[in-house]
């Protein structure tokens, strides 16, 4: 077991394990986008970033690929570790303004702006297709091609591969290609409608139990009609 | 492409960890580019999976997946050479061969790059044609550099190379001459000494000009034998106990009158020479 302290929690935790592990077994949230339980991490996205250590000599790091260790001290939302998950969030929006799960984390984060030109790139290098491919589907099909500005994903000599057996694990775990976000316009670059939806049944005591997110609600419109 | 050769390329660095890049620029080496089907082959026979040797193929900008040209340019846009007009020459070799920077010409003679900085700012601007240094390169010079090149850079002009200088050489231990003024190799007077090499002992009269390689021996000896030399007048071994730095048999010395020790490899068609001059 190894003994640190998570945002002034002294704590301990197995040795070996993640800084995020830790603070996610104890219940304090760490937005991830490039993580996945099962595949090694990779530490792409930065969104994961913590603050360690004290005074001038505190860095961030990002807790998915950062060990814990003996008297670790984390600050898991200090103002520089928030304030740099928005700029990333805010980076990564202007990659791929189209990709649900960036929008639905950057409205969740209060990202309320987007300063910088959008590519409308549909990837962002997380690299999570690759290592879902290569290390839960065995296939070693896809992966990183080229350098800096032409880095790219795909198969060689972008022919189509002889092992990928279109087993679609990779289009799964994709952040950028899985839902889209058909929202984004030109000036609104945030566009925030998903997570800021208020559930319209929430004045209707009948309805206590579930709400659903369906406007106009079928159910409700039948029920107001009815009455 | 040859299965076989890619084979014996394979098997030559299958044993050391990490050999993928060696793998890679040996292939490159012998085909100037990366063939699709070699890299398959290099696949199949090191179990890598194809998206990794891609991926590396890719990675670095000294592999070329295209056929690249005879002749490789390479002009230098790096800040120092930019400051110097390095944009302006590499306009001028794209205007020259007709191509844009990373194409091949048509004939398959030039293959142009441009690099950013050769490690040799004070040059500037520099361009580099099949491993030869250009330094100061003006407008004006281009054509000329590319022509020379068309004649083929590492053929030597004994006359006028500036690289090329005759030296007279001794006997380390009887300080004896070993010049012979009765027979010329490339115009010179030759340096001679007697050899023994698998029982058969003979003479070899070497080229006394610094970076020349001409040699004539009797009887001829066979390429990368390893040859014992002796001096033709105390008899003696010129052995020392360095061994070459190419390919790791013994140097030969001998002394130079202008001051200073030559050591020339005794592998037959090895170029591993060394000159010390004092
Ligand atoms: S569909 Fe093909 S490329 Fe994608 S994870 Fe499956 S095997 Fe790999
Ligand atoms: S294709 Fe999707 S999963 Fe793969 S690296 Fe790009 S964004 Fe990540
Ligand atoms: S989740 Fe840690 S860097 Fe992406
Ligand atoms: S900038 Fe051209 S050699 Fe350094």
């Amino acid at each position: 077991m190894t003994n640190l302290t998570i945002n002034g929690l002294r704590v301990s935790v197995e040795t070996g394990s993640t800084v995020l592990e830790a603070a996610r077994f104890l219940g304090f949230p760490i937005p991830t986008l490039c993580h996945l339980e099962g595949l090694s991490p990779y530490g792409a996205c930065r969104l994961c970033v913590v603050e360690i250590g004290e005074g001038p000599r505190a860095k961030l790091v990002t807790s998915c690929t950062y060990r814990v260790e003996e008297g670790l001290k984390v600050r898991t939302a200090s103002t520089r570790v928030v304030r740099a998950r928005r700029m990333i969030l805010e980076l990564l929006l202007g990659t791929c303004p189209q990709a649900k799960k960036i929008q639905d984390l950057a409205s969740a984060h209060g990202v309320r702006q987007q300063r910088f030109r959008q590519e409308h790139d549909d990837c962002i290098l997380c690299g999570l297709c690759v290592r879902m491919c290569e290390e839960q589907m065995m296939a070693r099909a896809i992966g990183f091609r080229g350098r800096g500005e032409s880095r790219s994903i795909g198969t060689p000599f972008d022919m189509k591969s002889e092992v990928c057996r279109t087993c679609g694990g990779c289009q799964l775990v994709c952040p950028a290609c899985q839902l889209r976000c058909t929202f984004v316009e030109k000036d609104a670059a945030v566009c925030g409608g998903c997570v800021n939806l208020q559930p319209p049944c929430l004045d209707r005591p009948k309805f206590d139990n579930m709400m659903c997110y369906m406007k106009p609600c079928v159910a409700c419109e039948i029920e107001q009609d009815g009455r | 492409m040859n299965i076989q050769t890619i084979e014996n390329i394979v098997n030559k660095h299958q044993q050391q960890q990490g050999s993928l890049i060696a793998i890679l620029s040996e292939i490159q080496a012998t085909y100037s580019y990366l063939p699709t089907d070699a890299l398959q082959a290099v696949s199949k026979m090191t179990g890598k999976s194809l998206i990794d040797i891609y991926g590396v193929a890719t990675f670095y900008k000294y592999f070329s997946l295209q056929p690249r040209g005879k002749h490789l340019c390479s002009v230098c846009v790096g800040t120092a050479c930019h400051v110097r007009g390095g944009e302006v020459i590499a306009e001028e070799f794209e205007g020259q061969l007709g191509v844009a920077a990373g194409q091949t010409t048509p004939d398959r003679e030039f293959t142009l790059g441009k690099v950013a900085c050769l490690g040799a700012c004070a040059l500037g601007p520099v361009a580099v044609v099949d491993g030869h240094y250009f330094s100061s390169v003006k407008k004006t010079d281009v054509k000329k550099i590319l022509e020379r090149a068309r004649d083929g850079l590492d053929k030597v002009e004994v006359k006028t190379d500036q690289r090329i200088f005759p030296i007279d050489v001794s006997c380390p231990r009887c300080n004896h001459s070993l010049m012979d003024a009765s027979h010329l190799v490339d115009g010179h007077p030759s340096i001679k000494v007697t050899t023994s090499f698998e029982r058969t002992h003979g003479w070899v009269r070497l080229s006394c000009l610094w970076g020349s390689y001409t040699v004539e021996s009797q009887p001829e000896i066979p390429l990368d034998t390893v040859v014992h030399f002796f001096c033709p007048h105390c008899h003696a071994e010129l052995v020392t106990a360095t061994s070459c730095a190419d390919c790791g048999a013994g140097m030969v010395p001998m002394i130079v009158r202008q001051g200073g020790v030559i050591q020339i490899c005794s592998r037959r068609g090895c170029k591993g020479h060394m000159l010390d001059l004092v």
